[in-house]
């Protein structure tokens, strides 16, 4: 078997690129560390030491927002210097290698790259060649994955809902382009949620979706059916190009999180979503600010899951 | 073999010591694992008007650059303001000193209390920084590679028992 480039030779969290392949044992440490952080940011100082002397790179090869900004705040809290980079329109656009942009914030005495990349893969590419000390965090490669959100989902879920061995979780929409719900699989099927659901049109599910150890429903209210957690994601508007769908108002007809297709799920069941959402499209307003919705939590918990993630890696 | 003293004893006789100079502004905070047992005990018996904290040092080490981040980190939770406090802060085994420190680190991240003073139920040798307790339940002398740690037996009695040191 070949050996996991996320852990090192004593079997700790080296690198963060992928929820797949990590054991039970790491996650669960994670979400634990997150819930102690999660006492930190409720203080009046939200500062710990940990990563005091220590360079986090956030390399941004793609737009984003939330996502920075939570590394961004998260870095910040263990007391480590941030430096963001947007490559999109630095050395990238002058023709400069990845791994050359990378050689060169080494030679910066980085410590943790944090990265975001168009690419599927790019971290791990990044993680093969990075020093012994440094430590590569993936915020999202292409289709691939998106670890850390799935582990801040994973995190929501067991605060509002405790035991993962008793749910049912629905994850709903586009499936196929969404590196969210991959890595969100994983992690429900290692934590030992019996029942995930996928729900969506063919052609936002990936072939073989089964494999992974989902259910498939095409029909969303069958699919909704007691549900404990349901999982919205998002409609990627540049989707609409490529054929797969008529048109939004129809997505959002049949595949739309409305309050009436919500009254199918359990009855405390909690709506979750990545962000950032389209209100109206996948999700409707009185379902995003309802009752159910822990769709802010969610950027709250964000913050302590990724320091949960950056000291862990930092330490090993 | 070394003989130890009665845990339970020390921590009467701790809760004596600390009786006369209780407060409405005492508080008290423990520290994971052992000092958490000793602090839930002595808080009922001193009758102390202040909820308990309990602090886990996890994230205040001084030693995470050289062994990393401790599993399992337990939630610090300290449900009053220190700021203005006479703080008790209460620990099973005074040894290094070091996680005293730490402690005193993460305390000032949540006010400035009036003051602290450290209750251990045993101390040894073996300081390398500059702290002293001011209740000690007792000393012990500990042979060398021997860690002296409190425990809690499934009935909740509290033991002091000594283990071999862990390899670092």
């Amino acid at each position: 078997m070949q050996s996991n480039p996320q852990l090192n030779s004593k079997g700790e969290l080296q690198h963060l690129l992928s929820i797949e392949g990590l054991p039970r044992a790491i996650l669960v440490q994670i979400l634990d560390t997150a819930e102690s952080f999660v006492g930190v940011t409720e203080r009046e100082v939200k500062k710990v030491p940990l990563l005091r002397g220590k360079s986090v790179f956030n390399l941004f090869f793609e737009p984003s927002t939330r996502t920075r900004t939570t590394f961004e705040i998260a870095a910040k809290r263990l007391s480590a210097d941030v430096i963001n980079l947007n490559i999109t329109v630095s050395s990238a656009t002058k023709g400069e290698s990845l791994l050359d942009t990378v050689a060169n914030l080494s030679a910066m005495q980085a410590d943790i790259f944090v990265v975001r990349h168009e690419s599927s893969g790019a971290p791990f590419l990044i993680a093969r060649h990075v020093k012994a000390h440094e430590h590569v965090i993936n915020a999202g490669d292409g289709r691939h994955a998106h670890p850390t959100q799935g582990l801040l989902d994973l995190f929501t879920i067991r605060h509002y809902k405790k035991d993962f061995t008793k749910l049912t979780v629905a994850i709903v929409g586009d499936v196929l382009h969404s590196r969210v719900a991959r890595s969100l699989i994983h992690g429900l099927t290692t934590l030992g949620v019996p029942e995930v659901r996928v729900i969506g049109p063919q052609t936002l599910l990936p072939a073989g979706v089964e494999a992974l150890g989902v259910r498939v429903f095409h029909d969303m209210r069958a699919g909704l059916k007691d549900c404990d957690v349901v999982v919205m994601l998002r409609l990627q508007n540049e989707r609409m190009r490529g054929a797969l769908l008529p048109s939004a108002q129809e997505y959002s007809k049949h595949y739309g999180l409305s309050g009436d297709k919500l009254a199918l799920a359990r009855r405390d069941a909690i709506v979750m979503h990545p962000g950032p959402m389209n209100r109206g499209v996948e999700i409707d307003s009185t379902v995003a600010d309802g009752p159910h919705s822990v769709i802010l939590p969610q950027v709250t918990f964000g913050i302590a899951v990724r320091m949960a993630v950056m000291s862990i890696v930092a330490g090993n | 073999m070394t003989k130890l003293p009665d845990a339970e004893k020390l921590c009467e006789q701790l809760a004596a010591e600390l009786r006369p100079r209780i407060t409405p502004k005492t508080g008290m905070v423990g520290l994971y694992t052992g000092g958490a047992w000793l602090a839930e005990r002595l808080h009922p018996m001193l009758g102390l008007k202040l909820p308990l904290g309990l602090m886990d040092i996890a994230f205040y080490r001084d030693d995470y650059a050289a062994r990393g981040l401790h599993h399992d980190p337990k939630r610090t939770k300290i449900p009053f303001d220190v700021s203005g406090c006479e703080l008790l802060l209460v620990d099973d085994v005074l040894y290094s000193g070091r996680t005293v420190r730490a402690a005193m680190n993460e305390l000032f991240d949540y006010g400035r209390p009036a003051s602290i003073s450290l209750v251990v139920l045993a101390e040894r040798g073996g300081r390398q920084l500059p702290i002293c307790a001011q209740h000690v339940g007792a000393r012990v002398e500990v042979p060398a590679g021997q860690r002296l740690r409190l425990k809690r037996e499934d009935s909740g009695k509290l033991v002091l028992a000594l283990e071999a040191e862990r390899a670092e």
